[in-house]
């Protein structure tokens, strides 16, 4: 394979529905998987006199995440008509922005694979968002126009990516950012995430860019990778045939993984953008900002050096804690409570607490059985020597299984650690005496033994005795 | 019970009656529903009477008067809409084939605010297919004629709307005015009509045409029965977006309120040579009433004027290419019967779905905002509409009201201009720059010519200026009688 001639370029259009409870352009509802053509109303069905109206949470949605990404928030903006002809598309333009978009600039930050990359953007605007048209197998088509006017924000970014890998590590980087914010869900089963993928090849070292291809229809981490991956080859085989790429706009069949033309540069829609006349200008004047600003939660990659530089946790471990926001937000409620090192809590949230639950949002959720608090108190306990690393698993089984605090357990059934010191003295003793052939055996050099004695004293403790104590008095002892 | 005089009674004296249980409600309605049967057969005004709803309304009212509640402003007052504003329940076609059969969901924030003044909806106004004309008849179902001489137009889009108030077929209805289709029917139908301040009256449920330049109006035989029209419908909508929120004026006040201290301005190049005498004469001889009741007039000059038809007819255009987009026959309205591809059935729905006019400025504007040509036609279009709003404003720091014609001649012939769309454009000569600008412009009737035609004048406000432009038309209409002229009734 060629591949290793060309550097590929790429830049991402990413499609993010915002989490908000009414339409972008009018009242009826946003909620996924209703009843078909259940939440419409006269404006988002594109009915004749229907006249859109801009709701204000979504523009304080995008605010923030323009604030977020460090782009310029325009103080005036405008909303475009964008026209073209689909059965999906209710008024025969979408509302979109064309030349005036709300936030330009911009970047946005995350790593692969522990190396920090930046990736700036062109813009971020503003648009509805189309119906679905659903092809029944007698050939007939339905269109269901609940997601019409659905409010997205499309993100635009230079064509600052150079691997699949990374434009999937960016597509994570947007939707762990989208969520801390609180303003999606980022579900991309339902389409809450979308993304468009502009690929082109040039000859490593080579300064001029390459002809770009457009790929559609993206629609998981895994399908960016594949599409794009697919995308790299084709042109590099394209090019080591000596043809030229074509640009064009190609719709990516994840069934089948591969890409297929839709339409050629010649072929390009006229969209006839103009302002849309129903809409007065937008502005957004600085109080609005600073209120914006003021709002904005700890962001991840802020997150992530507080993890690795203040709190000394391996990049690996942060990157984990920073994937979702309610694993990171899990992570800080119990650390604020914990007083055994961080690194300890992390491996406990990583290895216990992330192994218990599909869906890092389930961590939200009030009815969690092992709250961050209650987290916090049981390694605590481990740190503090009261439970072993071995009982610490079986009581934390227990907490997630009852719902019930360490402390509590530990008190009403006497699984804690036995550390008085007294009656360590005497099982020992009685070990001592019980065994005097490997106390001479001992004695004559073999320290290997104590592990022995130690486990017949743990035996006859119920396992309950304090490793740490019964060492010591079991050397005295014997020494 | 007195029975009602319908033909040629104000919209005050009918309420009033029904308010003080002179006559009913019911009687109103069916007096005009009397007439709309057996006249307008020859006029044409009506696209659908909804005889059943008005009778049930009418009753609501006279319940309502019955039980000493006030059922509002409006009374009992049968009204007319034209066929663009959404009535829930009630087909509405804007006049287009493309429309046929559409039974709104929902009703216009408009037709909404006069049913709860107590006004009943007779029916739906005939008018040219997406209010996109000047003699009414483009509309795809029938022609509309004009009540002075049946066989010259009403004017349009508005020419069911003029028509119908001029033949007491209702006692006041609304129009809509994109570039004089208010105020050009009204005065060749000898009533009054107002396009009020753009965003003064909700464009919410009113079927688009071109929307930065759609009014939606009031007509009435005079200029009190406008105001308190207007005094209803007008007033900040939540569901449109480029509604004004400051407070309605009082508009019915105004029209008795005298001219005392009021500066009114002639725009010369609104008396160009070569206008007909017979306006001309009509028109400053109505000034000059104007003068003698006590306004100063001041000649002002605005002079972007000769560009409004060229800008208009690219604004609109686009405005409305992108408007009509909507009719693709998959939700509503007509559908081709057969098609084998979804390319066909929206060329074949569309096809056959609108009429030559729409198709003509479909084409145009779509032509105006095609990629790369946007800054030559709609950007400077654009422009050009700033220089005409500036001209308005500098002539209203001279002055408070403009006194123009409002259409160059009086009523043409049906068919006279059918042939030459340009010179159809030209009806809207002194109409199309204040609908530009977004100011408020009243046209009401100063005179006839010799052939007993209406002759209209054109009072032109600064944006929110409705009440001066009220003051001057009530004060003319009180020294003069050209509103108690009625035509007489088609035979």
């Amino acid at each position: 394979m060629s591949v290793d001639r060309y550097e590929a370029v790429i830049g991402l259009e990413v499609h993010v529905h915002l989490a908000s409870r009414s339409k972008i352009f009018s009242w009826s509802s946003t909620a996924f998987g209703e009843e078909p053509n259940s939440c419409t109303d006269p404006v988002c069905l594109g009915l004749p006199g229907a006249l859109p109206v801009l709701n204000r949470a979504v523009v304080d949605a995008a605010v923030r995440l323009g604030l977020a990404t460090c782009s310029h928030i325009r103080p005036r903006c405008r909303f475009a008509r964008k026209h073209y002809f689909y059965p999906d598309l209710p008024k025969g333009f979408q509302i979109s922005q064309y030349e005036e978009p709300l936030c330009e600039g911009g970047a946005v930050e995350f790593r692969v694979a522990g190396e920090a990359r930046r990736v700036r953007l062109t813009r971020i605007h503003l648009e509805d968002d189309a119906g679905k048209n659903i092809h029944d197998d007698s050939g007939v088509s339905f269109v269901d126009f609940n997601r019409a006017g659905v409010p997205l924000v499309e993100i635009v970014s230079e064509p600052d990516m150079h691997s699949a890998e990374e434009a999937a590590e960016y597509m994570r980087a947007l939707r762990t950012l989208v969520r801390t914010l609180g303003i999606s869900d980022g579900n991309m089963e339902e389409g809450s995430l979308r993304c468009d993928a502009n690929v082109s090849l040039r000859l490593r070292g080579a300064e001029k860019l390459g002809t770009k291809a457009e790929l559609k229809n993206i629609n998981s981490f895994k399908h960016v990778r594949e599409a794009i991956e697919h995308e790299i080859r084709r042109q590099a085989a394209m090019l080591d045939r000596g043809e030229a790429v074509v640009q064009e706009t190609r719709l990516w069949d994840p069934e089948r993984g591969l890409s297929q033309s839709m339409r050629s540069k010649e072929h390009a829609h006229d969209y006839r953008y103009f302002p849309e006349p129903d809409l007065p200008p937008l502005a957004v004047d600085q109080d609005w900002i600073e209120r914006a600003r003021a709002s904005l939660p700890e962001l991840p990659e802020n997150r992530y050096r507080r993890y690795v530089g203040g709190l000394g946790l391996s990049g690996q471990d942060a990157g984990v804690l920073i994937s979702e926001r309610e694993i990171a937000d899990y992570f800080d409620a119990a650390s604020k409570v914990c007083a055994a090192p961080a690194k300890k809590l992390a491996n406990w949230i990583i290895n216990e607490v992330l192994a218990r639950v599909d869906d890092a949002r389930a961590l939200a959720a009030a009815d969690l059985p092992v709250p961050p608090t209650a987290l916090a108190e049981l390694v605590d306990l481990i740190d503090k020597g009261t439970l072993s690393g071995k009982l610490g698993k079986e009581v934390f089984a227990r907490m997630w299984q009852e719902g019930r605090r360490a402390g509590e357990i530990v008190a009403s059934e006497s699984v804690a650690v036995v550390s008085d010191a007294g009656l360590i003295e005497e099982t020992c003793k009685k070990v001592v005496a019980a065994n005097p052939d490997e106390v001479a055996r001992y004695r004559g050099g073999q320290s290997k033994l104590l592990g022995f004695f130690v486990g017949k004293v743990m035996k006859e403790m119920g396992g309950k005795a304090d490793p740490k104590s019964a060492n010591e008095i079991l050397r005295r002892l014997l020494g | 019970m007195a029975s009602p005089q319908v033909v040629g009674a104000s919209i005050a004296e009918l309420a009033d009656g029904v308010r003080a249980r002179k006559w009913k409600a019911r009687e109103l309605v069916e007096s005009f529903l009397d007439r709309i049967h057996r006249l307008d057969g020859r006029l044409g005004c009506y696209l659908l009477v909804d005889a059943d709803g008005a009778r049930w309304r009418a009753d609501q009212v006279d319940a309502a008067v019955a039980g000493g509640r006030d059922p509002g402003l409006l009374a009992g007052v049968p009204i007319g809409l034209k066929d663009i504003f959404v009535t829930r329940g009630l087909e509405t076609t804007a006049g287009s084939k493309i429309l046929r059969g559409f039974v709104p969901p929902y009703e216009s924030t408009v037709s909404t605010r006069l049913a709860a003044a107590g006004a009943i909806a007779l029916g739906k106004l005939n008018m040219d297919e997406f209010a996109m004309g000047s003699s009414n008849e483009n509309s795809a179902f029938k022609p509309v004629r004009n009540p002075w001489d049946l066989e010259r137009v009403p004017g349009g889009s508005s020419g069911g709307s003029a028509a119908s108030v001029a033949a007491s077929l209702c006692a006041g209805s609304l129009g809509t005015d994109t570039g004089g289709s208010i105020r050009q029917p009204a005065s060749l139908c000898g009533v009054a009509g107002m396009k009020p301040t753009y965003g003064r009256v909700s464009r919410y449920g009113v079927i688009a045409f071109a929307s930065s330049l759609d009014h939606p109006g009031p007509f009435g035989r005079t200029v009190e029965d406008v105001a308190a029209l207007l005094e209803v419908i007008a007033g900040h909508d939540a569901c449109d977006a480029t509604s004004i929120p400051s407070p309605v004026g009082r508009y019915r006040q105004a029209c008795a309120a005298g001219l005392a201290g009021l500066r009114v301005g002639v725009p010369e190049e609104y008396f160009q040579a070569g206008m007909d005498p017979e306006v001309e004469a009509a028109v400053r001889g109505a000034i000059d009433e104007i003068a003698r009741a006590g306004a100063k007039l001041v000649p002002v000059s605005l002079p972007h004027t000769q560009y409004a038809v060229a800008t208009y007819y690219l604004v609109c255009t686009a405005e409305a290419s992108s408007n009509l987009a909507r009719y693709d026959g998959v939700r509503y309205g007509h559908r081709t019967a057969e098609a084998s591809s979804l390319e066909e059935l929206y060329s074949k729905t569309r096809g056959e779905g609108f009429g030559v006019e729409p198709k003509r400025r479909i084409i145009l504007g779509t032509y105006v905002l095609r990629s790369g040509y946007y800054e030559a036609y709609y950007g400077k279009a654009l422009r050009v509409r700033r220089k005409i709003a500036d001209d308005f404003r500098a002539a209203f720091s001279k002055c408070d009201v403009l006194a123009t014609p409002t259409s160059p001649t009086a009523a043409f012939k049906l068919g006279e201009r059918n042939a030459d769309p340009l010179q159809m454009y030209l009806a809207d000569i002194y109409t199309v720059a204040p609908a530009l600008a977004g100011v408020p412009a009243l046209s009401q009737g100063c005179g006839f010519t010799r052939a007993n035609l209406p002759i209209g004048l054109q009072l032109i406000g600064p944006p929110l200026g409705e009440e001066a432009i009220f003051r001057v038309a009530g004060e003319y209409q009180r020294r003069t009688d050209w509103h108690k002229r009625l035509p007489k009734d088609p035979s």
